[in-house]
């Protein structure tokens, strides 16, 4: 009973409440206003889920037929009869060459899901087996003082969603340790706050693109003298220099508007200034500081897939990039798996910020 | 030299065209271990009176005296119970109370400290929620809350803005003899804000009414020659205690009528005479 408790109250915690409903339906207690609370919360998403994916699938289909006709009808026109009946067989046998190259159907993205898996295990596999065989080389090489042999075969599609990953927590990290304590001198300092505001402004709205391009300019030539790869420098600079404003400003905001009665007491107690901003300041404007985290997380994940796209640093957005430069037969279908992906991580990363906001903030409203 | 004196105190809030002047020629002086309360209207300026002597702002005009010394700044001479109970909210029952008397007593170690927290929890009666946050109390749980932690700094001077008013009539009853108790045994100097004038005589030396604001200035002070202890039962026949109250609240009603018909007068005023045309009228005549 008291474990049920707890996960309850976890699962709750991270807003999946429902999970313990659905146990409920299969342990058999349940009443009228539960199964109701059932229906809102788990019925209906699945409903929903499942129309979506109809309404795609036929979207799918009436675009690929309009494709397929006009192809039949342009050689029909272009060459004449037998050219038409030949481009209907071409693309009745799904050959590549005149395929409609369209959106794919759902059944085409899971598929396109599967052999991305079965792709990445044959890639560990390989991997595996290429740890192994220079493992002992790789010992001499070390003890000779050379660098280890690594393994540069293609990155598999899980593999890029951890450089991805990687990116985007490098990115994230860099904002959080530049936007917080600037964000903390703003908002303590009106000094600051009018030095700084119209440099926030104008840098605020300024697009991911053109950050990669500064960041661009100014890495290439910090690292001039270096032969290292730069394209992950770039990438994560840029990403957490278009996702730090919200944090910045969000901080900067909550520490300049702590409650009056706040800093009377702290007054009153006659608090140091070192105590009075760890005490009283910083936990009174958590829970903004957490709100402009979340937004950065999210905003960092999002521009993420451009800026590896434009970095050439290997990743989902790369991935992307290239499976549509690719144009092979499932390129689409990748296209799609890639976005659920990215929409997927993108939906977890946020449930973890909110996760870690309820745990450490004192305002414990259930923000979504 | 009284232990605490306010000579000519003028407080104005604002500028320009929202300045408004909410205290006007306060002159106060209280002697070190007597009970002064106040009575006064919301509104009237009693939480800015108090602001001025515990040190949170500074008057427009005139000076606030501490045992001789200029007040300038909060101390931890001068205990605070606010009147919104001001409690962090991200702390508990408990730390709340550590916090303060950590900084009043810097050289005492952490058990002495908790000690300490302990029996002013205690004598609130909040030892079963000293783990709970100030969300999870109700208003009068948060006033004692309040109550402890100013008391709990063991200030030379308690000055209170309003402490008892969200509580009910027993807990009420209860904290009004803790702090009398404390005051008594202690030597402590104690000023109490109140809208309560039975709690006023109950607890005080003296009651000194603020006239209402803008503008609010003391009026004339009512002696309590009531023995001490106090006994609240017996209180009710006390024929001194029946003669005070009547007087005290017949001055209040007095003022009360006069502020509503100040208050008719200032709306028709205005729209009789507009300002700007009556200042141009003036520009011309000079
Ligand atoms: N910081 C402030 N700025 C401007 N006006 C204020 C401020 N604090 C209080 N006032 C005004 O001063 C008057 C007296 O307020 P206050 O001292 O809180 O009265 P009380 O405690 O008796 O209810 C009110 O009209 C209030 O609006
Ligand atoms: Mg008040």
């Amino acid at each position: 009973m008291k474990q049920s408790l707890t996960l309850g109250k976890v699962t709750k915690f991270i807003g999946l409440g429902f999970l313990s409903t659905i146990k409920d339906l299969f342990t058999g207690n349940i009443d009228k206003e539960d199964f109701k609370t059932l229906l809102r919360k788990t019925i209906v998403p699945l409903a929903s889920i499942l129309l979506f994916i109809g309404l795609w699938h036929m979207g799918a289909k009436a675009l690929y037929n309009k494709e397929a006709d006009f192809k039949i009808e342009k050689a029909l026109t272009d060459q004449g009869q037998a050219a038409a009946d030949a481009m209907e067989a071409c693309i009745a046998s799904g050959d590549v060459s005149c395929k409609p190259n369209t959106l794919p159907s759902p059944s085409q993205v899971w598929d396109s899901y599967k052999s991305l898996l079965r792709d990445h295990n044959i890639i560990a596999a390989d991997k595996a087996a290429f740890k192994e065989k220079t493992a002992a080389l790789n010992e001499k090489r070390v003890a000779d003082g050379l660098d280890e042999i690594t393994y540069t075969g293609r990155p598999s599609f899980v593999d890029q969603i951890f450089r991805s990953l990687k990116t985007v927590f490098a990115g994230f990290l860099l904002a959080l340790l530049i936007a917080v304590p600037l964000g903390i001198f703003i908002g303590l300092s009106p000094t600051l706050k009018s030095a700084f505001n119209w440099f926030i402004q104008i840098f605020k709205p300024v697009s991911p693109v053109v950050w990669y391009l500064l960041v661009f300019m100014i890495v290439k030539t910090l690292l001039i003298d270096s032969n290292e790869d730069s394209s992950f420098t770039i990438s994560f600079i840029s990403v957490g220099l278009c996702s730090m404003w919200a944090t910045l400003v969000n901080t900067a905001m909550g520490v300049s508007s702590v409650d009056k009665d706040y800093i009377n007491v702290a007054k009153v107690l006659k608090l140091g200034s070192f105590q009075k901003i760890f005490k009283v300041v910083l936990p009174s404007s958590l829970p903004l500081i957490f709100t402009g985290l979340k937004i950065t997380l999210s905003v960092a994940w999002m521009v993420l897939i451009a800026i590896e796209l434009l970095a050439q640093s290997p990743g989902l957005g790369l991935f992307v990039w290239e499976e549509f430069q690719n144009g092979a037969n499932d390129s689409n279908a990748k296209i799609i798996v890639a976005m659920f992906v990215i929409g997927i991580i993108g939906f977890l990363l946020d449930r973890l910020m909110l996760t870690i906001q309820n745990w450490v903030s004192f305002d414990k409203t259930d923000a979504i | 030299m009284a232990y605490l004196e306010l000579n000519n105190i003028y407080k104005t809030y604002g500028q320009g065209d929202t300045e408004a002047e909410v205290l006007s020629n306060i002159n106060l002086s209280i002697e070190e271990g007597e009970f002064v309360a106040i009575v006064g209207f919301t509104g009237s300026g009693k939480t800015t009176l108090v602001n001025l002597i515990n040190g949170l702002i500074e008057p427009t005009k005139g000076e606030v005296l501490f045992k001789g010394e200029p007040v300038s700044g909060t101390s931890h001479e001068r205990g605070v119970i606010f009147q919104n109970y001001s409690l962090l909210p991200w702390l508990t029952v408990g730390q709340n109370v550590y916090m303060a008397v950590k900084e009043a007593f810097p050289k005492k170690s952490k058990k002495e400290l908790q000690e300490i927290v302990a029996d002013y929890v205690e004598m609130v009666s909040l030892t079963p929620a000293i783990n709970k946050r100030p969300k999870e109390l109700s208003g009068g749980m948060r006033q004692r809350v309040a109550v402890a932690r100013a008391l709990a700094m063991k200030p030379e001077m308690i000055i209170m803005d309003e402490p008892l008013g969200a509580l009910d009539a027993l807990t009420r009853g209860n904290l009004q003899d803790e702090i009398l108790n404390i005051w008594g045994k202690e030597k402590r100097t104690a000023l109490l804000i109140t809208n309560d004038v039975d709690e006023g005589i109950y607890m005080a030396d003296r009651i000194i009414p603020l006239r209402p604001g803008p503008n609010a200035t003391l009026g004339p002070e009512f002696k309590i020659d009531i023995e001490r202890p106090r006994d609240k039962t017996e209180l009710n026949d006390n024929a001194n205690f029946k003669k005070t109250r009547n007087a005290i609240i017949e001055y209040l009603m007095d003022i009360g009528e006069e502020r509503k018909s100040d208050s008719i007068e200032e709306i028709i005023l205005p729209d009789l005479s507009p300002k700007d045309f009556v200042n141009q009228f003036k520009y011309k005549i000079l």
